[in-house]
């Protein structure tokens, strides 16, 4: 009787003894060995059931969390470089300033910062934050482990949201699905998982591929067969998106270059060094957004937009006026002149702002993305190509409707009749090349947000927006928009298969032939203007 | 006696001090492009080298005479590198010549200090292949950065590989070691998958759902990194649109420095990582003075340090040890004094040059933070010697350089037993 009381109280001894170690113990074991100890203390700090431990393990996950070297205390550190307060992690009493090298860092790296999340994933299921309800589904379906099936199973019938009910079932699925339940269970938990984003299926059930049961097995290459349909149906949609947004990228370069080049005839070289400027430009006011109002920098850009297009229009103004007006008529010494003034433009640029790249911040409305279907849609693309479509097409309304659209279209189609006419054709060239100038400002005000800003940006864009221009046809706005986007799509639809290099210049060689048979691109100017 | 000998001590320092300005100045060749594509990595190069020999003369100039910079500019041109490089050892007669970055600036210059024997400090990462009598290589070989970062990987349990380059000779030349070793390694042939774009590629949507897409089948996948120069922040950027964090995939670069990175927010890219000899984060006394006196120099507390500053550090202070070892300028002198120069470096070490004229470095896993710095993971325990032959292609593998007297040879074949290489 004795002997099996002794057993029973060492039965219900043993397992607390085996947790026994409190929290404070296992932190101060955290900064000895290699990740995997700490791994496993990860582990064993989130089953102590500790209140405070997901605070620690939270901090961890930052990298805040590091010993001092004088007492060994483990402290939370956060500031920026020399200006860190330290806060001790378990009583939460503040210690004020750290002095530099007096503290050692706790390091973690991917794998132990997975390991972190999972453990913190089953701490925060029931969180009343629901955002951080979803990371915890989503890091419990990454790296399943059968421990998991019990807070998730509770988590579940507690859940209001549904989309995160959705994001709990296929963890839970998930996780079934590596245990030993029932056949009947399993085959469930895989019709669970087969609705999911088809790399979620594939992630979740590939290493089940060659599950002991034939049934299972078979479940699941069935459920991958039909993600993978799936996937290759929307990869279609995805390179047709991909190709938008590549063309409205090009729109936005060549569509300044269709009113120098286009209308006015003149070979700009320094087109892309006037896309640079309106990224500098971008740059520039949210320096001064975040010295005098960092809080309306998300309304930067689109304080940059008027700004971009009347700061580089002038800029245009003053290169027609100041050289390119004395060389109409003579293309050759135009393209020379241009690309010495994109030189300068480089240079000035490079010793005004320094030769590195510039941070553009990104506001949080255009971050991030979304998902349709079985692809990824990233806001900040969406935005361009909303951008582009409303800069050419108040572009067409201001050339068709306005009085300056016609005398532009007038002195472009017969100079001496226009000017005889009254108009000021001097005074239109220049707002012309204004104008095409102003909007390779509003190019690089959305290039900015995808693109470095560095004063090499123009470079990469001169080329292909001669290409684009040429190829829908000089002069012919229509034209400048086709061509963009069908370039943008032939080339994200060639890449997948013959790669970016050999995709660019297969591109290349079929505009030349292209050229070739119909020397005045996609849709020729006819009639008077095209003689003139 | 004692205040004989202080009064001597101080006339000596007292010499050293006034009268190094009296001599003929040495003069002192730095050819980085400051205009150009190249100009965003280079021009700071130029300006760490200013600082050094403003050090230098502070400290009383080298062999009693003052040093003097020679800066021509490049402008990220291949045949002028050629051009001015003859022009900085014939015409300014510089005593030896510090500069360039990518590969083809490096191998336009060879033949001129071949011809006109000189010297030349390399301080970037390349691809190997190659040592040169008249090189010094202080920048890392590839088994300085390349394998021991894909050794990292592989010890984090990353099954899959997508490498990732611009197509160039630094990448394929380095993709192509890594391939052989990650078959040798037990990775399969369908497990790795090189991609290469053209220089400053900046669409990158469909190579990054492309990763996406071989990164979600349940193993652990990573990225490795050769995309030089200004094509890397669309990418970093399309990473981040797209939601791939670097504990999903991480992505290891080997030409995304301190310097690369000021340039993004590098909130979402946390956690992606680097391979380095340096880093600026990395805690020693010495990368703090070497960090406060660069900030002192440029005048802004903003500016980084990255690896190629260090390795022009460790070079110059090497030559400066060798020219004093030898007590002249004198090439030949210097060159055979330099193999076996050992200085500090910024991590805590001793670098010191090998006879194959490549230097002795740690190798570091940092991972990007919050602040555009990174954060050392892991490092190798000793310092590793550059290996100017890789072992793992079949063609270098029996090749060995040693440019000490007897042997005296680039390209030696230990299999032959002659020199000039594997033809």
């Amino acid at each position: 009787m004795l002997l099996r009381l002794m057993t029973l109280c060492l039965a219900l001894l043993l397992p607390s003894l085996a947790s026994a170690q409190t929290l404070d113990e296992l932190v101060g074991q955290l900064p000895d060995g290699n990740y995997n100890d700490r791994a496993a203390l990860v582990t064993r700090i989130a089953a102590t059931g500790d209140p405070r431990a997901a605070s620690v393990l939270d901090a961890l996950l930052e990298g805040e969390l590091e010993q001092r070297t004088a007492d060994g205390r483990i402290v939370r550190v956060t500031g920026s470089r020399n200006n860190e307060t330290a806060v001790d992690v378990l009583t939460g009493e503040e210690l004020g300033t750290v002095a530099r090298r007096s503290t050692e860092s706790i390091r973690v790296n991917n794998s132990l910062r997975r390991q972190i999340r999972t453990a913190l994933g089953v701490l925060t299921l029931r969180d009343p934050d629901p955002a951080r309800r979803l990371a915890a589904a989503e890091a419990a379906l990454r790296s399943p482990d059968a421990d998991q099936l019990d807070p998730l199973t509770e988590a579940l019938e507690a859940e209001q949201n549904s989309t995160i009910r959705t994001a709990l079932e296929r963890a839970r699925a998930a996780t079934l699905l590596g245990t030993d339940a029932p056949i009947d269970a399993r085959l469930a938990a895989i019709i669970t998982l087969a609705d999911a984003p088809a790399m979620t299926v594939q992630s979740a059930l590939n290493a089940h591929r060659a599950d002991a049961d034939p049934q299972i097995a078979a479940a699941v290459a069935a459920a991958i067969a039909a993600a993978e349909r799936r996937q290759a149906v929307w990869s279609q949609a995805q390179n047709l998106w991909f190709g938008l947004s590549l063309g409205s990228v090009l729109l936005l370069a060549a569509i300044g270059l269709a009113i120098t080049f286009g209308v006015m005839g003149v070979i700009n070289l320094a087109h892309g060094e006037l896309v640079m400027l309106g990224a500098y430009t971008t740059y520039a006011v949210q320096q001064v957004f975040r010295a005098y109002a960092p809080d309306m920098l998300g309304w930067s850009l689109a304080v940059a937009v008027p700004v971009a297009f009347l700061l580089v229009g002038a800029v245009g103004v003053a290169i027609e006026r100041g050289i390119v007006r004395h060389l109409y008529g003579r293309p050759l010494e135009t393209l020379l002149a241009t690309w010495g003034v994109s030189l300068i433009l480089q240079q000035l640029v490079r010793t005004l702002f320094g030769p590195t790249n510039r941070e553009v911040g990104t506001p949080d409305w255009m971050s991030g993305a979304f998902q349709l279907g079985e692809m990824t849609v990233t806001w900040s693309r969406v935005s361009i190509v909303v951008f582009a479509l409303f800069v050419f097409f108040g572009l067409l309304l201001l050339m068709r409707y306005s009085a300056f659209g016609l005398q532009m279209r007038a002195v472009t189609q017969n100079r001496p009749m226009a000017a005889n006419l009254g108009i000021r054709t001097g005074y239109v060239d220049a707002l012309t090349f204004g104008l095409g100038a102003g909007i390779a400002g509003l190019a690089g005000v959305a290039l900015s947000q995808i693109d470095n800003v560095s004063p090499n940006l123009g470079q990469s864009y001169i080329i292909d927006s001669f290409l684009v221009v040429v190829f829908g046809g000089v002069g012919n706005l229509w034209g400048t928009f086709a061509a963009a986007l069908s370039l943008g799509i032939a080339n994200k639809f060639l890449e997948p298969w013959a790669g970016a290099v050999l995709g660019k210049i297969l591109i290349l060689i079929f505009i030349i032939l292209f050229i070739q048979k119909r020397p005045r691109g996609l849709f020729p100017q006819r009639g008077r203007a095209a003689e003139g | 006696m004692k205040k004989l000998l202080l009064s001597t001590a101080l006339c000596a320092s007292f010499a050293t001090g006034a009268f190094a300005q009296e001599g003929e100045p040495i003069r002192v060749g730095i050819l980085h492009s400051l205009s150009g594509t190249m100009a965003i990595s280079e021009t700071t190069l130029r300006d760490a080298m200013l600082m050094l020999i403003e050090q230098q003369n502070e400290a009383g100039g080298l062999l009693g005479r003052p040093l003097e910079a020679v800066v021509v500019d490049p402008a990220s041109d291949w045949p002028r590198f050629a051009e001015l490089a003859r022009e900085l050892i014939a015409g300014d007669g510089v005593a030896a010549v510090f500069g360039c970055w990518t590969s083809v600036s490096r191998k336009s210059v060879l033949p001129v200090f071949e011809e006109l024997n000189s010297i030349l400090f390399y301080p970037v990462q390349y691809e190997g292949q190659e040592s040169q009598r008249n090189v010094f290589y202080t920048g890392a070989a590839p088994n300085q950065q390349a394998i021991p970062a894909v050794d990292y990987l592989l010890a984090e349990g990353v099954e899959r590989f997508y490498l990732a380059g611009t197509d160039y000779v630094y990448p394929r030349t380095t993709n192509q070691i890594l391939e052989a070793y990650l078959l040798a390694q037990g990775v399969a042939q369908e497990d790795i998958i090189v991609n290469y774009t053209p220089f400053g590629h900046s669409d990158w949507q469909t190579i990054v759902a492309e990763i996406a897409a071989f990164g979600s089948t349940g193993r652990q996948a990573a990225v490795v990194s050769t995309i030089n120069g200004d094509a890397n922040v669309p990418f970093y950027n399309e990473l981040a649109a797209q939601g791939i964090s670097a504990e999903d995939i991480p992505v290891i670069a080997f030409s995304v420095g301190e310097e690369e990175l000021a340039g993004i927010d590098t909130a979402p890219l946390v956690g992606h990582l680097a391979a380095w000899n340096y880093f600026m984060s990395v805690d020693t006394p010495e990368n703090d003075a070497f960090i406060d006196a660069w900030h002192t120099y440029i005048g802004s507390d903003e500016r980084v340090t990255n690896d190629p500053m260090e390795a022009h550090y460790i070079g110059f202070n090497m030559w400066v040890d060798a020219v004093e070892a030898a007590g002249t300028t004198d090439a030949d002198a210097v060159i055979d004094a330099l193999v076996g120069v050992a200085v500090p470096n910024l991590t805590g070490g001793l670098s010191s040059m090998g006879a194959n004229h490549h230097i002795t470095k740690p190798v570091l896993i940092g991972e990007i933070q919050d602040d555009g710095q990174f954060e050392v993971v892991w490092e190798t325990s000793g310092l590793v010697l550059g290996d100017e032959w890789s072992d793992f292609l079949p063609e270098s593998a029996p090749l060995i350089s040693d440019w000490r007297a007897p042997l005296s040879c680039g390209n030696f074949n230990v299999e032959t037993g002659t020199c000039g290489g594997s033809e």
